[in-house]
């Protein structure tokens, strides 16, 4: 190929690489010289740069849709919900995934931030469920007004939950309940999809992977006893 | 750092013009798995190659996002059109979309074209499964009548998948089951050690009599013996054994993180740019010129080829090389269209076309897939299954007495491909977890959570397709891309016997989430239309220029030789003949080596 790459900016990627993966490797002791190996930089395709000057593609990501910077990620587009509707979504995303004894709220993980980007996105899905989603804000600042005369936000959790048991399981929402049962059911996947991937989800799940291992052992003994396998 | 000794003077630049050049000997049009292979067997055999990529250049060793999580990435790393595999995928301007490079399809039709626009083609992301081919599957009509034979035998290709799986590093098992055939002794990798879900699948599919056995995959569990191995399989070829075993002291074993499907940076998995491409350039005898996008294969008026017309897609110019010798490895459906294209006087009808059957016969893999929750699974003490990110273990086929009893309501059969466990947290995490706590929120969800988290599982059979005179591509008469290049318009048709194949997957999968204890999570599809995966959506298809042993039925001959054009070569998926339940990349790979195998010696005889 005719893109030279320049040492630094091998070695400069290099050391983002070897730090992501330092940064994840909880039980790295004695892995280190796996990982720098892993991570030398090696060129398979440079060149000499003798006689004519190459026409060259440029090296690496162009940051288009289809070739993104998977290294640097960006989000680049415009997010669409009001300070407001965060702040209500932010209150039913709690209800959803409150703070317990192991783990923090949604909200403090940046959940509503997430469901924000998810609605906000350049995708046909996205103004389906930016849609349903601020409609749903709305209604459920309605329906709290008719029930208790106040906004979503005032509530307390009780009356919160009052609201959420008529419409956390479609299949058993009344007729009256059902299109509040459909923005809840959306709510709830996105709220346990930004959930569970942030740090403090994952460790709630207690997802143990993602780090470079020296060998590979398979399941622990107990695991095994469980499963009538040992 | 590539080029050392006394190959470093033949390591030129890649041409700014290759208009100027006109010394290659053969040109490679593709850098995938035929393309990459094509280069690198014909540069350490002295030939000097050119390598035309439509895609831009790809460097995993800096562009692969290690130990990269969801979090960090837009949407949590979802799939979208743009990057139909999630955002993390290893695909370069690609997927069921191209932009600027559309398909159409015939009215009724609904196939979808995968392709990745980058330096090293779709082996970047590929599923790494490389399974044989086995005795039955290269004589599919003598056995049961459908379809049609390949020119050559098992026994024919046997050395050849040897000498690819000890190249690009393969693990798996030593089973030598019915026209599942082992591999020599030393070939493979050692199997990396079953998980949980994979040990408690063998145990409750074996009363079924359905057989759980270590897969094959192209990720290294150990690395190569580079003071060995090149030897053995180039035992006298001094430079091959050079640049080999420089290639594989570059790379490192698995680090049991990371999918594979996003590359590998370390280079523990089979890519063409992590593998084949550095040796092959290490030899200094191969130019590689990115974002050439072929658009036909010029002719004498003698019949022979000549070299290539190409748009170079930064300038948006025409351009042309000639060689000796063209390969077509642009991938099945590419070079087709490439062929299609090249019309003349003398192929009116496109290049190597005398038959009429460039473009017939396309197949894809069955597919169809059913999940089911494990109980038994629920509340696991927390343990790291990533492994080698793929399957550790598989089910091959395992039905033939049955078939051959005419037990069966359809021909040929399907692997297992299955998988779950304590996968890492991603968009969509557990999105049915309502359904089963009766829509739990609260304090109560994350309790549900902790007790489902890795109880789930999937099944995905992939499964024969018997070509069909009804599924096929051709040029589409109105239809251009941004390169000014005749599109591709697809027809296709599945037969009873794919779509009752689906319905027996779907079937089998019931029964094996059942023997577990589970919960199917899907329907059962007992119509098996209904359950099959749409035309190419499985990205295994191949044929549209089928080998064969009469030029009236077959477009080349069994080395990959056009019939009608004795110095143009194809060596990707379009050569298949029939497109057995293995995977095709291990017999793409294969295949192209025993084509420039061929290409040398035909040289060397001057027939070429």
């Amino acid at each position: 190929m005719h893109d030279e790459q320049t040492p630094s900016m091998d070695r400069r990627e290099a050391l983002k690489v070897l730090a992501a993966a330092a940064a994840c490797a909880s039980i790295a002791d004695g892995l280190a010289p796996t990982v720098a190996d892993a991570q030398r930089p090696v060129q398979i395709t440079r060149r000499p740069a003798k006689g004519a000057a190459p026409v060259a593609s440029k090296s690496g990501p162009r940051g288009t849709p289809t070739d993104p910077d998977l290294i640097t990620p960006k989000s680049p587009w415009p997010r669409v919900l009001s300070a407001g509707e965060l702040l209500t979504l932010a209150a039913l995303c709690d209800m959803i995934i409150p703070a317990d004894a192991h783990s923090p709220a949604a909200s403090t993980v940046g959940v509503p931030a997430y469901i924000d980007e998810y609605v906000s996105a350049p995708y046909e899905w996205a103004e389906i469920a930016r849609v349903r989603v601020r409609g749903g804000l709305v209604w459920l600042d309605v329906e709290s007004d008719r029930r208790f005369s106040k906004t979503f936000t005032a509530l307390t959790a009780a009356q919160k939950g009052q609201i959420c048991d008529d419409i956390c399981f479609y299949p058993k929402a009344k007729p009256e309940h059902r299109p509040g049962a459909r923005f809840f059911g959306e709510i709830r996947n996105l709220t346990q999809s930004g959930f569970y991937t942030s740090e403090a989800g994952m460790k709630d799940l207690q997802y143990v992977g993602n780090v470079p291992l020296a060998k590979w052992d398979g399941p622990p003994p107990d695991v095994l006893r469980k499963l009538g396998l040992a | 750092m590539l080029t050392t000794g006394p190959y470093q003077e033949r390591s030129t630049v890649v041409q700014a013009s290759p208009k100027s050049q006109t010394n290659y000997d053969v040109i490679v049009v593709g850098s995938g798995a035929g393309g990459g292979m094509a280069a690198y067997q014909l540069a350490v055999s002295g030939l000097k190659v050119l390598v035309l990529e439509a895609g831009r250049t790809y460097d995993p060793v800096r562009e692969t996002p290690m130990f990269r999580l969801p979090r960090q990435a837009p949407l949590l790393g979802a799939g979208t059109r743009h990057k139909p595999f999630g955002f993390y995928d290893a695909t370069v301007d690609g997927g069921w979309e191209v932009p600027g490079e559309p398909y159409t399809n015939a009215p009724g039709t609904d196939f979808r074209w995968w392709r990745a626009r980058m330096l090293g083609g779709r082996t970047n992301h590929w599923g790494r499964i490389s399974l044989r081919m086995g005795e039955y599957d290269f004589k599919p009509k003598s056995r049961d009548g459908l379809g049609a034979d390949w020119p050559m035998t098992y026994g024919d290709m046997a050395p050849y998948y040897d000498r690819t799986e000890m190249l690009i590093g393969v693990f798996g098992g030593d089973d030598d089951l019915e026209n599942t055939p082992a591999s020599s002794p030393g070939v493979l990798q050692p199997a990396p050690a079953p998980r949980a879900t994979e040990l408690l699948t063998k145990k409750h599919a074996a009363p079924l009599g359905i057989p759980v056995i270590p897969a094959h995959l192209a990720i290294m569990t150990q690395r190569q013996n580079a003071d060995v191995l090149p030897k053995r399989i180039h035992p006298d070829n001094p430079l091959a054994q050079r640049v080999l075993a420089q290639s594989m002291r570059e790379r490192q074993a698995c680090l049991w993180a990371t999918p594979c499907g996003w590359g590998c940076s370390v280079k523990a998995n089979f890519q063409s740019t992590t593998v084949l491409l550095p040796p092959a350039l290490m030899t200094g005898n191969v130019d590689i010129v990115a974002d050439a996008m072929v658009r036909d294969v010029m002719v004498d008026a003698t019949g022979k080829a000549t070299g290539v017309h190409y748009i170079d897609k930064a300038t948006r110019t025409d351009r042309q090389v000639t060689a000796r010798v063209v390969v077509l490895a642009a991938s099945a459906c590419e070079s087709a269209r490439i062929m299609l294209n090249s019309k003349s006087a003398l192929f009116p009808d496109g290049v190597s076309n005398s038959s009429g059957l460039v473009g017939k016969y396309l197949m894809d893999t069955v597919g169809a897939g059913l999940g089911g929750q494990i109980p038994m699974l629920e509340n696991l003490p927390p343990h790291n299954t990533d492994g080698a990110s793929g399957m550790h273990m598989y089910v091959p086929w395992w039905k033939y007495k049955e078939q051959a009893a005419g037990k069966l309501d359809f021909a040929r059969g399907y692997h297992i491909e299955f998988g779950g466990g304590r996968g890492m947290p991603g968009a969509g995490f557990m999105g049915n977890l309502d359904t089963f706590t009766a829509g739990a929120y609260g304090t109560t969800l994350k309790e549900e959570a902790r007790r489902y988290y890795g109880s789930f599982m999937y099944f995905d059979g992939r499964g024969e397709m018997i070509p069909n005179e009804d599924s096929f591509c051709e040029l589409d008469p109105n239809v251009v891309d941004q390169w000014g290049i005749p599109v591709l318009r697809f027809h296709w048709k599945w037969s009873e016997h794919e779509t009752r194949q689906a319905a027996h997957m779907q079937k089998t999968f019931a029964e094996m989430i059942t023997a577990m204890g589970g919960k199917v999570t899907g329907t059962v599809q007992t119509d098996g239309a209904k359950a099959i995966a749409a035309g190419g959506q499985i990205i295994h298809e191949v044929g549209t220029c089928r080998m064969g042993t009469d030029p009236k039925t077959s477009v080349l001959n069994g080395y990959g030789q056009s019939w009608d054009v004795k110095n143009l070569f194809v060596a990707d998926g379009s050569v298949f003949v029939s497109n057995a339940d293995k995977n095709p990349t291990l017999s793409i790979l294969a295949l192209a080596w025993r084509t420039c195998d061929h290409i040398i010696a035909e040289m060397q005889r001057g027939n070429i």
